[in-house]
């Protein structure tokens, strides 16, 4: 099972084992990931699941609905930003680090 | 006395809040949460959305929580069983093996019951609720060989299924005696956009109408007769008008109940020992200062917040601001706060664009904003609406006033 590792904004850092085919957002709050609040539970309607992906892996691209909430967020979009919960783990994921934004609005 | 034995009955969205927001709290007792559904605790809102849809979500990934979540946290599931009856004098719970449990504090997150429909015809085959994941596998088995749904009720449950139906190159009928779409939910704006929406769409709307009666054939529904006579042809009915909150075991034990289990700002019932949570709970809401009843996975999670920081010892009134999402095939409302008796309605945005936002006021003040694709609208009133500030009606009509610099100056 491919493994995520959740970077928090001070460092700490948790290793989440993500089940394939489950969203980056569901394997963080399965392990309790501080700052994942993922309010909405996964429907793109809260930015409460933002995350920075600094690694430069092929990732999906962001949908309209995914681009419009990010603009909501309250930790500042960058560049990186990506809901977690529009991100569906696959094995090409195996290693991935995300950093935790912070919490939603 | 310190509380260290929590039971929780029901194993929904409320109730395994409950136990998870304990935890985060660092409560160490014994917490155990009894639900009557042999499933794993799952998500609701895909059920009439995206797992009815062209390209379903699949059913494992509904779980709240995966598998071995539950008790690597010494949270102890009892799935597939019921409380039958709460004995407070005991402070013990009665499920239905007899097992007995006891509590320091008991939450109850029971849930609502979907309602049915009373007429002939109402009991025929491909006649369906839609509340859980049984109901929503029947329901999505009755699609895949249907030709026309009928959703009786143009509620929120009712569009999104006709929207999913639509998905799916079923043909959508929607019915419901009311003047208007989601007429208790939304403001006229919001309901004329989404009843042209849906017409656009293909779906044959018919307001006004009620149904007298279902017919079938081999005991399949065929179709169904309106109260003004007409009859429609449809091999699939979802009756989708309301649900009733699950108070029987509240009543039962002589807990306050109106509509729901009757509780204060901290979210207990007459009984100090006994809280209650989601969509069965009565609530102070504070933020339109009424008592109110919400059926949504927001006042699930808050709720479940509140409670697990007053068992865990820091008790604080509950104060969250209502909000709520609904998808229906490519349209999708955000609100947030609470409609009704409005006495001002602003729009910001264009609804002919499909991107506008309505600000309902109530005595002045900023009471709710429904928004469809102005995601930024939401978030800035939810912070709005918490923070008890707002903009005046003309600020918010003003698209030169950017809310979301009012939003963070707001107190
Ligand atoms: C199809 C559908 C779509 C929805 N879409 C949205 C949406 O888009 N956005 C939104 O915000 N909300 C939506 N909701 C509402 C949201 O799902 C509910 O508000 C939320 O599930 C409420 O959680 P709850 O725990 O209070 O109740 P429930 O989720 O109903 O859970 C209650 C549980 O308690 C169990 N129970 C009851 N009595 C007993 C007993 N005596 N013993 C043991 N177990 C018992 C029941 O079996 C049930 O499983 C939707 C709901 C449905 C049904
Ligand atoms: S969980 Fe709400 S937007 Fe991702």
């Amino acid at each position: 099972m491919p493994t995520i590792t959740f970077r928090q904004p001070d460092g700490a850092e948790l290793r989440v084992d993500a089940p394939v085919g489950t969203s980056v957002m569901k394997s963080a709050v399965g392990a309790d990931v501080p700052g994942i609040l993922a309010e909405c539970g996964g429907q793109a309607m809260c930015a409460t699941c933002h995350v920075y992906v600094t690694d430069d892996r092929a990732l999906p691209p962001v949908s309209d609905e995914e681009d419009e909430m990010l603009d909501c967020a309250s930790a500042p979009r960058t560049g990186h930003s990506r809901l977690s919960c529009q991100l569906v783990v696959d094995e090409d994921m195996d290693g991935l680090t995300v950093l935790v934004a912070g919490e939603g609005p | 006395m310190t509380v260290a034995d929590v039971v929780v009955v029901g194993a929904g969205q409320a109730g395994i809040g409950v136990a998870a927001a304990l935890r985060e709290q660092g409560f160490a007792g014994r917490v155990t949460v009894v639900g009557r559904e042999e499933h794993a605790p799952y998500e609701r809102p895909p059920l009439s959305k995206s797992y009815l849809g062209a390209t379903p979500v699949d059913e494992r990934h509904l779980g709240l929580r995966a598998g071995g979540w539950y008790a690597d946290r010494g949270i102890v599931l009892r799935l597939g069983e019921e409380v039958r009856e709460i004995d407070r004098t005991a402070a013990v719970v009665v499920l239905g093996s007899g097992d007995r449990l006891p509590y320091d504090h008991l939450v109850l997150a029971t849930g609502t019951r979907a309602r049915t429909l009373p007429i002939e015809g109402g009991d025929l085959d491909g006649v369906v609720v839609l509340r859980g994941l049984d109901d929503a596998r029947l329901l999505r088995r009755h699609l895949d060989r249907a030709r026309t749904v009928l959703a009786v009720g143009a509620g929120f449950i009712g569009l999104e299924v006709a929207a999913a139906a639509h998905q799916r190159g079923v043909r959508p009928v929607v019915l419901d005696v009311a003047s208007r779409v989601m007429e208790r939910a939304v403001t006229s704006t919001t309901s004329r956009f989404f009843a042209d929406a849906h017409r656009a769409q293909g779906t044959d709307l018919r307001l006004r109408t009620g149904v007298g009666a279902l017919r079938g054939r081999h005991g399949l529904v065929t179709s169904a007769v309106t109260t003004d006579g007409a009859e429609i042809q449809a091999d699939l009915v979802v009756v989708a008008v309301g649900v009733v909150p699950d108070t029987a075991l509240a009543r039962a034990a002589g807990l306050r109940t109106d509509d729901g289990v009757v509780v204060d700002a901290h979210l207990r019932t007459s009984d100090p020992a006994i809280s209650a949570v989601g969509d069965c709970a009565r609530f102070p809401e504070p933020v339109s200062g009424r008592s109110a009843r919400l059926e949504s996975v927001q006042a699930a999670t808050d709720h479940a917040r509140c409670v697990a920081a007053r068992l865990a010892g820091r008790p604080e009134p509950y104060a969250a601001v209502p909000w709520f999402w609904t998808h229906q095939g490519p349209l999708k409302l955000q609100i947030a706060g609470l409609g009704g008796d409005l006495d001002r309605e602003v729009v910001r945005g264009d609804p002919a664009q499909g991107r506008f936002s309505v600000f309902g006021f109530r005595d002045g003040r900023l009471a709710t904003v429904e928004s469809v694709g102005r995601p930024a609208d939401h978030v800035a009133a939810r912070r709005l609406l918490a923070a008890g500030a707002g903009p005046t009606p003309d600020q918010a009509a003003d698209p030169a006033v950017d809310l979301k610099a009012l939003a963070a100056v707001a107190p």
